[in-house]
This record gives structure tokens, C-alpha cells and sequence, in this order.
């Protein structure tokens, strides 16, 4: 955590409400996001419990397992979540844009551009928290390798169909995620905390209700009194009065409420079985129904108030305007979902459960690259980031005063101006270091030259300009700062050069396993036991 | 001293339970893992810790049932001492074993002790969290760890009493069921390094009955005490509290409280403590960042102020709509 970031916490306590800690909105908001409460027994990330899901926030999708322990049971859930998802996903795919991709050309092995499809929006997935994360994974991988009837008649336990399309969307999702600035699947409170600092530790702010109590409180309440309540008040029945966000759930909702309701729904079950006439069964039907409609107003119960909640944290973060490279951040995770989507429909088996040497390499180069990328971004969209980078010495802003032209020596001379800055920031300058600026939302870049104490002043910083300033002996205009400007260098880049390209998965070398099987079958499904989770 | 009835007492009640869901599943899984004997248990040992050595026939699974914990630590220690020289595999299922913490001891019963047909000592931790394809959650690996390494100090407490004193393995046994089934699967973990740290942190710890002696005399905890006396009781032990407490300890709230009306840094958490030099209070920090108080060629006030300031011109110009460029 940055001083700044401490400071913002010690101010937000003192406030008794949360503190800014961005000025624009630094995730892409969909106008139409599908929000997915899901629910699981305490300690049980196997055994979901329901879940409420849907793009409307007035119109939630209940879905409940009354038994987590009955594997049709919770086939069926999966299902009915799949008619909720996959539609919302085929929304998004069918609309699509004309783009063009760089490709190697198989025969001339030369660059060329290709006219390709890009999805002109992607889905957007939201959960609560960073544990919604997890699960959205967990599911993925406990589905995609399911086999239906249709692909496998002879499979002991088939799937419902679709319920292994899902899986890999999820797991595309739940990948996507790791992939810093991405957009496609987000935990509120993750990005609700990068918004906003709060009077308590970042532990803390991993509760959903604390930190939206922070960020806006009720009426008459301090921050702090408001989280205190949302954390722990209790009602008459010993039940949370905010229940957690899940997935997990309250150990004293599932000892006080839910077990007795599922025993109930199981002797229900019981006796059903053993009804012996049809009236007999009619009658315990009705129970059986009475059991299971219990079963669901508990989950409704337990999920609501997240999912007001997780509404809420998007109208807050929907009144932040936008920052300048939020919408390039989120083209890339529409190249991704598009990406997905014609693997799809090309027929491409799931993704394995281990990524290849090259897969897995590309994945970490990508997702520092993106990270670095982000970093770059989210600097040169807001101050208040870019103030943190110019107290840690990577930036510094102040003001020209001085400007001497000067000409490159060699046969063409070109413009390399002397530019001195007078800045009270105290960068970490290294001979000759490359410093960089925004130039109508492209990288000019300079050369630190050199450095004098200018008394109380701050310091004299001289920059030798470099590049885009055209190709003429002068200058083109408005590309060399003026006297009197005022000007924002970083010592980092502001785009990120892809590293060196990996070779092709068949020429992976030996010392990383050589390359993948030729022809490798398709992954085999998950053993079936008697007492499988999920 | 029940901490949970402690904290009740105090109007701050511990958040900590169990569901009765996931203590069914984690009980139901460690009798499936150590069913016929302990039969699958030491087959996973074999394969995972000790591949060159005879596979196992038959489990001897040593009777441990004994009066008290003392009872039982001592029983524990007599059946490894016979087991070690027998030369098989032996299985330990909830041996007692004893452990000096802060001068007083404890007991601890860790999931299952095995004998190695070459007299070592291996612990074994049977954890309900699954292994999905071949790696789990690290945050709950390294749990498992911190506390198998506990136990892994303890046995050699017991070792180091026998002559020749065997050998207790620093790799220990990690359970987990299987993907999304309860069939078992096994890991060895490395506990090296965790049992180096708490080795350390067992020798740094105050002893009990010296902490017990700064008390003022006559200080009592009992939960029946109305909460003033209890609340000056407990203030007279001190605490130092930081976000970390809140997984860990029942009186975590309470303390939380204590340390927010003081004030203390530590309550945003550790790291912050460790950027701020001197300055301990919320007041200190903030006065010092203002410039009412503290030394400017205090490096630690002087960067508060720079950030301070950096903070308010980065608000105000966005403020005004206009970026860094």
C-alpha cells in the first residue's frame, strides 16, 4: 500500500466514510451486466445451495438444490442455470463487427491482415466477491469435462445438455479474470475497494456490507458504525442481519435453519417413496413441495440482500465517469470472448485441465504485459493514481521554464529541442533515462540531460525531446512544449512491447516437456463415485 | 479459559462455527480414509513418502485408549517407542502428543502418526478440502502446514527421549479428497520451514506464569463479572490487535474495538504500521500530514507530507475536470 493509500485509510477514518481513491472509473461497466449470487453449504465449496442470477434487477432468477448431497439435484440447478447464462451469452455473440487481426500467413510465413469478426459487446459477469471468483472456476472445471447423453449414450450419470458448454464458458470467464484490467468476469468488492478507501484493513473490506457501508452510509451513521453493523448484528434468531456474500454461507443459518428444512425435505422424500396408493402420494407430494418451496424462500432469504447489494455497488461505481483507456481495455476482453466463441464453434475440445508448456507461458507473458499495461493506463487516467507514482519517484509533473531549440548532429539534423521542467517531485533519474509524456494520447519521449537544486524552489529538470515531432528541420507544431506549460513525465512507458514470441506447442524443447501428445484424445470426464461433490 | 464465553461476556461476540454441513463431510471423509485399518492410509504413505521400502501388509494400528490426556500422552509414546523397532508399518489413528508452549503444556492430537519400516515418524493431516487435479487452495495448504509442524516438533519432544532417538520426518502426509469425489488422495508437504518458524516463535514466547505475574493481584476473567470489571480485567493483559487477530482469536473483536477508540495505526492493518516510523495514533499521522505536529526532517513526516500534498492537488485538479497530461 502506497503512503498515499495509508493516508486516504487514516482520512476515512477520521471522516467516518470512505475516502476516493480513484477520480474515473477504472473497469468497463456493461450497460447490461449479469449479476450471480451463488450460495454454498459453510465449508462446502462443492455442494451448491442455489443461487440468484439475472441482467435485471428487478427480476432475480431463483435457483435452489434442495438436497447439495443429490447429484440430480444438482444437475438440475446447473441446468437452470445454463438456460439463465448461455442465452445472455448468445445475446453478445450474435452481434458482430468487422476488425482486422495481423496473421502469419501459413504459406509466405509473411505478416498480413485478415478481415475477421469481432463481437460488438461481450458478456459481463459480476459477483459479490472474490470468492464468487473462485467459484465461478470450480464450476467451470466440474462441468466442462461432463459428458451428455448425446455425446456419450453409454456414460453412467449423463448431464443435462448445455451443462458442458457452460463449464467452458465459465472456465473461460474464470480464466479471463486473472488477466489484470480485464473486465469480463469482476468481484465487487475488489473492484468497489480500488474506487474507494475505507477506514478499515483491506481484509475487512473483503466483506461486501462493511465496505458498502463505508463508501455510503446510512443516514446519522458513522462509516465504522454502519460496517460494525453490517459485520455482525444479529436478529432475535441468532441470524445475521447481512448475511455474508457467499459463496459460503453463515455456520449459524446452516445448523438453525437450513438443516432442519433439508431433514425435513428428505423424510418428505421418504415417505413419497414409499407411498402406497396414489391418493397416499398425492397427499405427500404436496409436503414434498411444501418442503422444497421452504428450501427456496431460505436461499431467497439468504441471497437477497447481496444482490441488492451488488446493485447498489453498480450504481455507485456507474456515477464515476469512465477513464480515457477503459473502453481499449475492454476491446481486448472482446477479442477474448470472441476468441471463445469461435472455438466453440469450431468444435474444439474444453480446455485441458493442465495448459501446455507454450499455453501456460503465453498466459504469464500476457498477463504481466497486462499488468504493466494497467499500471501505464490507470496513471495516465487519473491524477490521483499518478500522484502515488510521482511520490514513489516514477513520475514528476511541474512547469517549462525554458525552451532551447537544438539540432541532432549527423548528416540530417533533426530537432531535439532542450526542454527544462521546474518540478518539486523528486524522481529517480539515472543517466541519459528515457522519460515519457502524453502527446494527444501518444508516447513523445525524452532524454533526462540534466539536474540542478533550484533553491526552495524544487528542481531544475533538463529533457532533450526525442521523437514525434515530424519529419521537417522544424518541429511540427504543438509537438515541443512551450514556456509555461505544464507537463506530467513518467519514467515508465506508456505501451507495453510484446516480449519475445514463444515457439509453436510442437516445437516445445525437451527441457519443458517436449512437445504435446500428437493426436491426444480428448480428455476423459471425472470418475463417478457415490458421494461426489458438484 | 473459554475465550468464546469470554468474548460473549464482553458484548463482543467471536464469529467462529462450525456448519454442521462441512463437519459431517470432514469426519465422514477421514473415516473413508482410515476404514480397514488405516489399509488405503498407508498405501498413500508408501507411494508418497516412502516408494523403496516394503509396501505395506497389514496395518498394525496400535490400541491409544488411555485415562486423561496424560494418560494418553503416555501411551502414545510407548506405542511409538514398540512400533519403532518393529520394523513395519505402523499407524498412530489420534495419538496424544504433549508440547511446552509458554512454560505451561499443551496437549495436541493431531489426525494419525505413521511408523515407517525404518523406525521414521511421519505425521499425517486429513484436510476435507479438495486436491483438484493435483493442487489445492494454498492459503489452506499452508494452514495445513503451519499446523502439522506443530506436531512434527512435538514428536520430536517424544524422539529425543529414546535412545537411539528416531528420525521424525519434516515431510508430512497432506489428505485431501480427490477432485469432486471423497476417494482420498495424498501430497507430501514440506514443513521445513514452518517448523523452523515456530521452533523460533515457541522460544520467543513470554512464559505464561511470567505474564501471569505483571497481573495486577486479584485480576479474575469469569464470565459472570459485569462487563466493566471484565472489560479493566482483560485491558490489563496487553494486546496488540491487527486485522490478522480476526481469523484467529475469539476476543478478536473485542480487541478490534479497544484498539479503534485508541486510535492505533495497527488497526488498518501491519504494513501501515511499518510506513509510518514513530507515529502510532490516527491523530499522530493526520496532525503530522497537516503540518500542526511532528519534526519536517522526520523522513517519515516529511514523505506524509509530500503525499498529503500530493493527495490534495490530484483531488483538486480533478476537481477541475483536467487530467495530467
Amino acid at each position: 500500500m502506497s503512503l498515499i493509500a495509508t493516508l486516504a485509510r487514516l482520512e476515512a477514518v477520521r471522516a467516518g466514510r470512505a475516502q476516493p481513491a480513484a477520480t474515473v472509473r477504472h473497469r468497463h461497466l456493461s450497460e447490461r451486466p449479469l449479476v450471480l449470487v451463488p450460495l454454498t453449504t459453510a465449508g462446502e465449496a462443492g455442494a451448491p445451495l442455489g443461487a440468484l442470477v439475472g441482467p435485471d434487477r428487478h427480476a432475480p432468477r431463483l435457483l435452489a438444490v434442495p438436497q447439495p448431497r443429490d447429484r440430480d439435484l444438482r444437475f438440475a440447478f446447473l441446468a437452470e442455470l445454463a438456460d439463465v447464462v448461455l442465452p445472455y451469452i448468445d445475446s453478445c455473440a450474435l452481434a458482430v463487427e468487422a476488425a482486422e487481426r495481423t496473421e502469419t500467413d501459413p504459406e509466405s510465413g509473411k505478416r498480413v491482415k485478415v478481415e475477421v469478426e469481432l463481437c460488438a459487446d461481450a458478456p459481463q459477469l459480476i459477483v459479490p466477491s472474490r470468492a464468487g471468483i473462485d467459484f465461478v472456476r470450480l464450476l467451470g472445471r466440474s462441468m466442462r469435462f461432463r459428458r451428455t447423453a448425446e455425446q456419450d449414450p453409454q456414460t453412467p450419470h449423463p448431464a443435462p445438455p448445455r451443462v458442458p458448454l457452460l463449464g467452458r464458458w465459465l472456465t473461460h470467464f474464470g480464466e479471463r479474470a486473472r488477466v489484470p484490467g480485464s473486465s469480463l468476469l469482476l468481484a465487487l468488492t475488489d473492484v468497489l475497494a480500488r474506487h474507494w478507501t475505507t477506514g478499515q484493513s483491506s481484509l475487512e473490506d473483503q466483506h461486501l456490507g462493511a465496505l458498502l457501508a463505508w463508501i455510503s452510509p446510512p443516514e446519522g451513521a458513522s462509516g465504522a458504525e454502519a460496517a460494525l453493523r453490517a459485520e455482525l448484528a444479529r436478529d432475535a434468531d441468532g441470524q445475521l442481519e447481512c448475511p455474508p456474500a457467499g459463496p459460503a454461507t453463515d455456520p449459524a443459518f446452516d445448523n438453525k435453519l437450513l438443516a432442519p428444512a433439508i431433514e425435513r425435505y428428505d423424510r418428505a422424500r421418504t415417505a413419497l417413496a414409499a407411498a402406497e396408493d396414489g391418493l397416499q402420494a398425492d397427499d405427500r407430494l404436496g409436503a414434498l413441495t411444501a418442503a422444497e418451496r421452504g428450501i427456496r424462500a431460505l436461499v431467497e432469504e439468504c441471497a437477497l440482500p447481496t444482490w441488492e447489494k451488488v446493485w447498489d455497488g453498480l450504481d455507485l461505481l456507474r456515477a464515476l465517469p469512465e477513464g480515457a483507456h477503459v473502453e481499449e481495455r475492454w476491446t481486448r476482453d472482446r477479442w477474448s470472448f470472441t476468441g471463445h466463441r469461435d472455438r466453440v464453434l469450431a468444435g474444439e475440445p474444453p480446455q485441458p485441465r493442465r495448459d501446455d508448456a507454450v499455453t501456460a507461458a503465453n498466459k504469464l507473458a500476457a498477463r504481466e504485459r497486462e499488468q504493466a499495461r494497467l499500471e501505464a493506463q490507470e496513471a495516465l487516467d487519473d491524477p490521483l493514481v499518478m500522484a502515488g507514482r510521482r511520490l514513489a519517484g516514477e513520475a514528476f509533473a511541474g512547469e517549462v521554464t525554458d525552451v532551447v531549440m537544438a539540432y541532432s548532429e549527423g548528416r540530417r539534423p533533426s530537432p531535439r529541442p532542450l526542454v527544462t521542467v521546474r518540478t518539486d517531485d523528486q524522481p529517480h533519474l539515472g543517466e541519459r533515462a528515457r522519460v515519457y509524456r502524453s502527446l494527444d494520447g501518444r508516447p513523445q519521449s525524452a532524454e533526462f540531460v540534466a539536474y540542478e537544486e533550484d533553491g526552495a524552489e524544487g528542481t531544475l529538470i533538463t529533457l532533450r525531446i526525442l521523437d514525434k515531432m515530424g519529419r521537417g528541420k522544424e518541429p511540427a507544431a504543438g509537438s515541443v512544449p512551450d514556456k509555461g506549460d505544464r507537463l506530467c513525465f513518467t519514467l515508465f512507458e506508456h505501451e507495453q512491447r510484446g516480449g519475445a514470441k514463444l515457439p509453436d506447442p510442437e516445437q516445445t524443447p525437451w527441457t519443458h516437456g517436449g512437445p504435446p501428445d500428437e493426436e491426444s484424445a480428448p480428455e476423459a470426464p471425472d470418475p463417478v463415485t457415490e458421494e461426489d461433490v458438484l | 479459559m473459554d475465550k468464546a464465553a469470554l468474548a460473549d461476556a464482553l458484548g463482543a461476540p467471536s464469529a467462529f462455527g462450525q456448519s454442521q454441513f462441512a463437519f459431517m463431510r470432514g469426519n465422514a471423509f477421514e473415516a473413508r480414509v482410515k476404514a480397514d485399518g488405516g489399509a488405503e492410509l498407508l498405501r498413500l504413505a508408501h507411494r508418497k513418502l516412502d516408494p523403496g521400502a516394503e509396501p505395506p501388509q497389514e496395518a498394525h494400528v496400535p490400541d491409544l485408549t488411555a485415562q486423561g490426556p496424560d494418560g494418553r500422552t503416555a501411551r502414545t509414546a510407548l506405542a511409538l517407542r514398540e512400533a519403532t523397532g518393529a520394523g513395519g508399518w505402523t499407524l498412530l489413528d489420534h495419538p496424544m502428543l504433549a508440547l511446552e508452549v509458554a512454560g505451561s503444556p499443551a496437549f495436541l492430537e493431531p489426525d494419525a502418526v505413521v511408523v515407517h519400516p525404518d523406525g521414521g515418524w511421519t505425521v499425517v493431516e486429513i484436510k476435507s478440502f479438495p486436491m483438484l487435479d493435483g493442487s489445492a487452495d494454498p492459503a489452506k495448504v499452508g494452514a495445513a502446514a503451519r499446523q502439522a509442524a506443530v506436531y512434527v516438533l512435538a514428536l520430536e519432544s517424544v524422539a529425543a527421549r529414546l535412545d537411539p532417538a528416531p528420525r521424525v520426518r519434516h515431510r508430512v502426509l497432506l489428505v485431501c479428497p480427490k477432485d469432486f469425489s471423497n476417494l482420498p488422495t495424498a501430497s507430501a508437504v514440506d514443513v521445513r520451514k514452518q517448523r523452523a518458524v515456530t521452533a523460533r516463535q515457541l522460544t520467543r514466547l513470554t512464559r505464561l506464569q511470567d505474564i501471569a505475574d505483571t497481573l495486577p493481584e486479584g485480576v479474575c476473567f469469569s464470565p459472570e463479572l459485569p462487563p466493566e470489571e471484565l472489560t479493566a480485567a482483560v485491558e490489563a493483559v496487553p494486546a496488540t490487535y491487527a486485522p490478522e487477530c480476526l481469523a484467529a482469536c475469539e476476543l478478536a473483536f473485542h480487541c478490534r474495538t479497544r484498539s479503534r477508540a485508541r486510535g492505533a495505526v495497527t488497526t488498518l492493518g501491519r504494513s501501515v504500521r511499518a510506513e509510518l516510523g514513530g507515529l502510532s495514533t490516527v491523530d499522530d499521522v493526520l496532525a503530522a500530514a497537516r503540518g500542526e505536529a511532528g519534526d519536517p526532517d522526520d523522513p517519515a513526516v516529511a514523505a506524509l507530507r509530500r503525499a498529503a500534498a500530493l493527495r490534495a492537488e490530484a483531488l483538486a485538479s480533478a476537481g477541475r475536470g483536467s487530467a495530467c497530461h
